[in-house]
């Protein structure tokens, strides 16, 4: 963020705290159905994980974990899964986000519940953890600032 | 039921909110309202309601700081009053 001398334990650091982070917001979104949490938290955990490397690197190292260019493409695609989902189970004759009517072959009711609450959680989580970055790095930036 | 607990995390509760009050330098009122999100994520959790509290330290403690400290950044770190 700043250009002043970098430190190499808290860069360290928060390479070795990164992947951790990660990894349990993935847990957190693939468990959202039968645990506390969720899509929004989930997706949380992840913007955390990237924000730290950003604020510990500077805009340089963190645009080789994640582009900042990509983060309005994503969050967009992640808006489009979740009302993808649930209009497709109103044009198959349901309500809206009515996991049952979604047209998945061979499954049950109770696994198209489950199918689709993780897809919406996964475009949950995708919009979340992109607005954030996005966020951040419009403050960095100041476009609307000088 | 858990009545020792919720009383010490209110006094620091009280603790952290008055330091984060009170402070000339603003990055220790953004740590201190840190403290103050964690500890209402450990106060939500012992009044039974996991998912409140979990929000709570995952953004109030979490990306709130991040983002207060870069607009620490971007303006000035001390209080005028």
């Amino acid at each position: 963020m700043t250009n002043k001398e970098q430190s190499p334990i808290i860069l360290l650091g928060s390479r070795f705290l990164s992947p951790y982070i990660m990894v349990f917001g993935f847990y957190v979104i693939f468990h959202g159905h039968y645990s506390p949490g969720g899509g929004f938290q989930g997706g949380t955990l992840l913007a955390a994980s990237l924000l730290l490397i950003r604020i510990a690197s500077g805009t340089e190292i963190a645009s080789l974990q994640f582009k900042d260019y990509l983060a309005t493409p994503y969050a967009a695609l992640g808006v489009l899964i979740y009302f993808g989902t649930g209009l497709t189970a109103i044009f198959t004759g349901g309500y809206f986000l009515d996991y049952e009517q979604l047209p998945i072959p061979g499954l049950e009711a109770a696994d198209l519940r489950y199918w689709g609450i993780l897809i919406v959680e996964l475009g949950i989580g995708l919009t979340v953890m992109t607005v954030l970055v996005l966020i951040y790095d419009n403050m960095v930036k100041g476009e609307d600032y000088a | 039921m858990y009545w020792e607990l919720e009383l010490i995390l209110f006094i620091f509760l009280l603790i952290t909110a008055y330091i984060a009050l009170e402070a000339n330098d603003l990055l220790i009122a953004v740590v201190m309202l840190t403290a103050f999100s964690f500890l209402m994520a450990l106060l939500f959790t012992t009044m039974g309601a996991v998912d409140v509290g979990f929000t709570e330290a995952v953004v109030g403690a979490g990306v709130t700081g991040i983002l207060l400290i870069v607009a620490i950044y971007q303006t000035t770190y001390k209080t005028e009053d």
